[in-house]
């Protein structure tokens, strides 16, 4: 009896240490695919760029020194900058928020076929999901340099392409939060005899729509900064101003628009931590 | 008793219900009311009068089909040639078969496969055979060298409506794959077929016209096409090297979009996941290091990527260093942040317990909290690499490089639509290939995590 006891103990220390024996081996070979793929990665990149990374490296604090010392310069008009391009900084903002609306409407209808817990046929399940899939895997300015092309420039086309990425991904969000919903308020509803719609209403909603909204929050921050650089290429807004004013090499004006985003990014950022926060109750 | 304590929790319930509908109703409106706002701001009702039909329907057409051009000069009607999308080097050296030149009456006729005949003559060109065109048409040139339909001049109004007649140019196109134009000096014919042409080898190559699998037959054939070199060394030089397509280029774009992902996503989890040990209050007692980490997490993230690559477009110039350093410094901000966040809510008892067993702050760390964090880590870590592919290709346009610019070169020429469509597939078919790799890599490490 006691010596079998030794005997297991044995065998369990000997599978655990082939077993850390093991995970070493695999933990060795990854941080040698790691280091081999930094290493020739960065070989490569220092011979194809343009320019060496040591130069770059004792240029790098050049541009932003530049920048603000002329927006030293500039004294007081400096701040008439800011102010200049706020209405643009609106425009961009709109344009995002809009398009994060849109989108989330049409990711709202794309994800209810997308549940396998609403609707059981398999295959507008797997449709509506490859469908998503897709949407979501070109990148915004793909198609918003297609649509910019066939449509001349306008804020439309930005608006499309963040529409169609944003349809995409908060889609395959929406519908994972409907399927992970819990069913038990859904069948205490029901042992009560609630309706289809009281079901729906009181147990599924509640449960949703708080997700909803932090994903939809998530998805504004992200498409304030696509809607920005969709603008660089020729979208309008503030990434159109800030694309001019570094062809001009206006160093005073490229601080000010810079100094907005910031300050928007990070605003929104606290704001939309808040509100979600409030919503799904953690502080994250 | 207990009745009226009910009727007041329902009437209570009721109240708090109905607030809220109120506020879901006015909020509604607004959100309703900005709605309809933005989409006549936006100009969405003329959405259709907005788009370009004629460079829709190129783009498609281009997309899906390609095109021989047929010229011929007016002062030297005999010499008529064949170029593959009227390319100055893509010229046929051999008259393709739908090309039939007549030497006794000096004609050229152009076939086209719905029965369709455009045809030369050295005075005029003949349109004939055309499904459901009875009448035939003749386009000459009057006596000051502009072009005119025979029968119609005058009567310009009076064409069919696929067919145009201005001053300098006659215009004809019976449907979306044959083309005609007159001008006072010369006369083009566009013949388009389906099909990407030419995508395996191009116009020169020794092994122009062999298909995929051809090519692969080929390569492990003894059979030497060209004595000085392997046939696999041919096939895959003669591949790359296709002066149409430019896979070479086009493909070694995309490797560089890939690396700038991974690279910048592998400094930024290597770099951030150190400072973020730094920056959690559990591991860092000093409050000054971890206010000044906090903020510098704020500041890399709070700079976009967009105003992060411009700065590193200005020092290292046009390259791979400016998109990795771009996505490294923004997602090292993103990653310390979420980091420093989850290890501060690591449980404290696993600490603890390797606390108690007397070993040091080191182990400590090493064993109480790193296999907490690590499968967040190594998911988060994935999930920037996904949405970094994307930020590559973005980034690559904005200057720093890769498939992203030539992407934009080729959109910009308002002709190569092939390539575009290609370079868009490339990307999507790369983007999938991320997601997928990344998906299943998660699974495996953190299956992995869950079994210990």
């Amino acid at each position: 009896m006691y010596s079998d006891n030794i005997l297991g103990f044995e065998t369990i220390e000997k599978n655990l240490k082939a077993m850390a024996f093991k995970r070493l081996i695999y933990s060795f070979i990854s941080i040698l695919a790691i280091l081999f793929l930094l290493s020739s990665g960065l070989t490569i990149a220092e011979e194809n760029n343009a320019g060496s990374f040591q130069r770059g490296l004792s240029k790098f604090f050049d541009y932003p020194v530049d920048l603000f010392k002329e927006a030293f310069e500039s004294g007081w008009r400096w701040y008439a900058y800011v102010f200049k391009y706020l209405p643009d900084l609106i425009s961009t903002i709109n344009m995002a928020f809009f398009s994060t609306l849109f989108g989330a409407i049409f990711a709202l209808l794309l994800s209810l076929f997308a549940s396998k817990n609403l609707i059981k046929n398999q295959y507008i399940v797997t449709l509506s999901r490859r469908t998503m899939d897709i949407l979501r895997s070109f990148p915004e300015l793909v198609i918003a340099m297609i649509f910019l092309y066939l449509m001349g420039k306008s804020e439309l086309p930005a608006v499309i392409a963040i529409v169609i990425h944003t349809a995409g991904a908060l889609g395959k969000l929406f519908s994972e939060a409907i399927e992970n919903a819990d069913n038990k308020p859904i069948e205490g509803l029901q042992s009560c005899g609630a309706s289809w719609w009281q079901r729906v209403r009181f147990a599924v909603i509640p449960q949703v729509v708080p997700l909803f909204i932090s994903y939809t929050l998530l998805r504004l921050e992200i498409n304030v900064r696509a809607s920005t650089i969709l603008g660089f290429v020729g979208a309008g807004g503030i990434g159109e101003a800030l694309s001019a004013v570094i062809q001009f090499r206006y160093g005073d004006e490229i601080i000010a628009i810079m100094f907005l985003l910031v300050i928007t990014i990070i605003s929104l950022d606290y704001f939309s931590r808040f509100l979600r926060g409030r919503l799904i109750g953690d502080n994250k | 008793m207990e009745q009226v304590l009910n009727q007041n929790v329902i009437d209570a319930v009721d109240l708090k219900h109905k607030k809220h509908i109120r506020i879901l109703i006015i909020t509604g409106f607004v959100f309703l009311v900005y709605l309809i706002g933005s989409i006549l701001h936006f100009d969405l009702p003329n959405l259709a009068k907005k788009w370009n039909k004629d460079r829709a329907s190129m783009f498609m057409l281009d997309i899906y089909a390609h095109k021989d051009h047929i010229k011929m000069n007016w002062k030297d009607t005999q010499k008529i040639d064949v170029r593959f999308e009227g390319g100055h080097r893509h010229v046929y050296k051999d008259d393709p078969t739908w090309l039939i030149r007549n030497k006794n009456n000096q004609s050229t006729i152009v076939n086209f496969d719905n029965g369709g005949q455009f045809v030369f003559f050295p005075n005029r060109v003949e349109m004939r055979n055309f499904p459901n065109i009875n009448e035939p048409f003749i386009f000459k040139l009057n006596k000051n060298g502009k072009p005119y339909v025979d029968g119609y001049v005058g009567k310009e109004s009076m064409l069919p409506s696929w067919m145009r007649a201005t001053e300098n140019k006659v215009e004809v196109r019976p449907s979306l794959y044959e083309r005609l134009q007159v001008y006072g000096s010369k006369v083009e014919v566009h013949r388009y077929e389906l099909g990407w042409k030419y995508f395996w080898f191009d116009f020169d190559s020794p092994l122009v016209g062999k298909g995929f699998l051809d090519a692969i037959s080929l390569m492990f054939n003894e059979d030497r096409v060209d004595p000085k070199i392997s046939n696999f060394n041919l096939v895959v030089n003669e591949f790359l090297e296709n002066e149409i397509w430019h896979h070479n280029t086009v493909l070694f774009a995309m490797v560089e979009t890939l690396l700038m992902a991974i690279l910048g996503t592998l400094i930024a989890s290597m770099v951030g996941l150190p400072l973020a040990f730094l920056a959690a209050y559990n591991v860092t007692p000093l409050s000054s290091i971890r206010f000044f980490l906090r903020r510098l997490f704020d500041m890399l993230r709070g700079i976009d990527m967009l105003i992060w690559s411009l700065i590193f477009l200005r020092a290292f110039g046009p390259g791979l260093f400016t998109g990795i350093f771009a996505i490294a410094f923004t997602d090292t901000g993103t990653l310390g942040k979420l980091m420093s966040e989850a290890i501060e809510n690591t449980d404290k008892k696993d600490k603890e317990g390797i606390q108690s067993t007397g070993a040091n702050k080191v182990l400590q760390h090493r064993f109480g909290i790193i296999p907490q964090i690590l499968p967040i880590f190594i998911s988060q870590s994935l999930y920037y690499l996904e949405s970094n592919t994307r930020a590559a290709v973005i980034i690559g346009a904005m200057g720093a490089g890769g498939i992203g610019l030539h992407f934009l070169g080729a959109l910009m020429t308002g002709n190569d639509f092939e390539n575009v469509a290609y370079m868009a597939i490339l990307v999507l078919i790369a983007v999938m290939c991320i997601d997928t790799m990344s998906a299943k890599l998660r699974r495996l490490l953190i299956g992995i995590e869950d079994k210990k």
